[in-house]
């Protein structure tokens, strides 16, 4: 199974700070990777490296045998790599059609349109004409969602997705997800929560202070294991 | 002249000052550009074809035929290669930027056309006039000029809402960032909006010579008149521009029928009394001063 995405040694930084330290990771087709670790571990940063919203300091990002790494964001989303960024991001003043219609800028044409985005997030439906602003929290995380399907992704980088939802709302938008999932779309999430995570996900890297500590399938990982790296245990009962 | 037909007068002024206002509010809205060498861009326009009217002897009106693409070509090169650099430097470095192109423009003219005053024939409609009554003229002219305004404004407006172009210009001008991460190149969106915004200011700069005498020192006064309209119309709102030029010509007319040297005065008095209640305004200043009073 050849990888579609292989991150290769990425550094990332924030000025002085380095985000992101060395990683190196591959996601095969159809596969859903969670990325979990704590805040400030630096998964935000390697997603919007991989997505072309971050310039890294050093590595190489490689989608699909092509080198990604010096072309620019929208060039990538042409590309069929899509993020659906933190704090969801839509635009306010534009309404939930127009939104989902500024990702055919991505020229990529298939099964996702505006009626297929509304099919699977019907919660939109009534609210197609209205204003971005004027939406609940779920209806704007469903709208960022729909809007980054609209491009057609070949891979759907999702971040923190189901932050500042009520529990209804994040019940409705997995209940969507593992549609997806089951579509075979290539899904890289970043989840606060670590047994949704790995309840949804095939393969669980975690990332402490910018590095990847821990790396395996969901199925033979325990929680246990994960918390450990997720809190830096794992590293320092090893020294 | 009466009361009435200062107002009229006004009015179809201020359609004159919406189309030079237009490209201004454009550039603001989208990319945050204060283009301080909008009017020495109109005056280029100006300049271009009155170049074409004398070579090829056409009537100004088909000279416009090659000089609107050319400004639509020119604006995106600008943005390209010029103002997409100064963008990237910091928010106040664009308006360093306009501000030389300002002189360079000036200069440029002087250089290549002398400081010769210039104008344009507006052919037989610039002279026709209808009588409504003993006291209200109506120049045919300034009623093109104002449907042409509106005509742009309108067409702004369906390009805004209902194409692709449209919703892209609006996401960009919200956040520039996101819309890259679906596939919008948004520097070639901004610099499609400047394309727009050159051409717009070019189709006003036509229009200026053809009402009146031009040289090269003439872009920074209707600079001044172009930026006002937008103030007042509040900035980044395309209708309002076209209601802030009606407000500001109505005001110089009507200043003017006080008395002739009071035209561009009493234009500056109504700007600065909008600057300034819509300061207090956002300051919450007003409910206070409303407070303290009572």
């Amino acid at each position: 199974m050849s990888a579609l995405l292989s991150v290769e040694r990425i550094d990332a930084r924030h000025g002085l700070l380095q985000a992101v330290r060395e990683v190196s990771l591959e996601v095969a087709e159809g596969e859903t990777l969670a990325l979990v670790g704590a805040n400030g571990a630096g998964k935000t940063t390697l997603l919007r490296t991989i997505a072309g919203a971050h310039r890294p300091a050093g590595g190489r990002v490689v989608f699909d045998g092509r080198d990604v790494t010096r072309m620019p964001a929208h060039a990538r989303a042409r590309l069929g790599i899509a993020l659906v960024p933190e704090g969801r991001r839509l635009f306010p003043q534009l309404t939930v059609e127009e939104n989902l219609r500024v990702a055919s800028a991505s020229r990529r044409t298939g099964e996702w349109n505006v009626e297929r985005v509304l099919d699977v997030f019907p919660l939109l439906q009534p609210r197609r004409r209205h204003r971005a602003a004027t939406l609940s929290g779920g209806e704007q995380q469903a709208a960022a969602i729909g809007r980054a399907l609209m491009a057609n992704p070949r891979l759907l980088l999702l971040d923190e997705v189901s932050l500042g939802l009520a529990p209804v709302a994040v019940e409705g938008l997995y209940r969507s997800l593992e549609g997806l999932i089951e579509s075979g779309t290539t899904i890289v999430l970043v989840e606060q929560d670590l047994a949704r995570a790995m309840r949804v996900a095939s393969r669980v890297v975690c990332m402490l202070e910018g590095r990847l500590v821990l790396e395996g399938r969901a199925d033979d990982l325990t929680r246990e294991r994960v918390t450990e790296a997720y809190f830096g245990l794992h590293a320092r009962s090893g020294a | 002249m009466s009361w009435v037909n200062a107002v009229v007068h006004g009015i179809l002024l201020g359609g004159f000052y919406a189309l030079l206002a237009t490209g201004l509010s454009l550039m603001f809205g989208v990319m945050r550009i204060i283009n301080l060498a909008h009017g020495s861009l109109a005056l280029v326009g100006a300049y271009m074809t009155f170049l074409v009217v004398e070579h090829l002897h056409v009537s100004a009106y088909v000279a416009l035929l090659p000089v609107l693409p050319g400004a639509l070509i020119v604006g995106y090169l600008l943005q390209r290669t010029v103002l997409e650099r100064s963008l990237r430097a910091g928010e106040l470095v664009p308006l360093l930027t306009t501000f030389g192109m300002l002189i360079v423009i000036g200069n440029l003219l002087q250089y290549f056309f002398s400081p010769d005053v210039r104008g344009l024939g507006s052919g037989s409609i610039g002279t026709a006039s209808w009588r409504a009554t003993s006291s209200l003229t109506i120049p045919w002219f300034d009623v093109l000029v104002l449907g042409v305004a509106v005509g742009v404004l309108g067409g702004l407006h369906i390009l805004l809402r209902h194409t692709q172009l449209g919703r892209e210009l609006r996401a960009t001008a919200a956040d520039p960032d996101t819309v890259e991460l679906l596939g919008v190149n948004a520097r070639a969106v901004y610099a499609r909006a400047t394309a727009i915004a050159v051409a717009t200011a070019a189709l006003a700069g036509v229009f200026y010579a053809m009402r009146s005498n031009f040289d090269p020192t003439t872009g920074p006064t209707q600079l001044i008149y172009a930026f006002e309209a937008v103030v007042i119309g509040g900035i980044g709102s395309l209708w309002g521009t076209l209601v802030g030029g009606i407000v500001l010509g109505v005001a110089q007319t009507v200043g003017a029928r006080i008395d002739v040297q009071y035209f561009a005065l009493a234009g500056h008095v109504v700007f600065l009394a909008v600057l300034t209640v819509r300061a207090v305004v956002q300051a919450g200043g007003f409910r206070v001063a409303l407070r303290t009073a009572g």
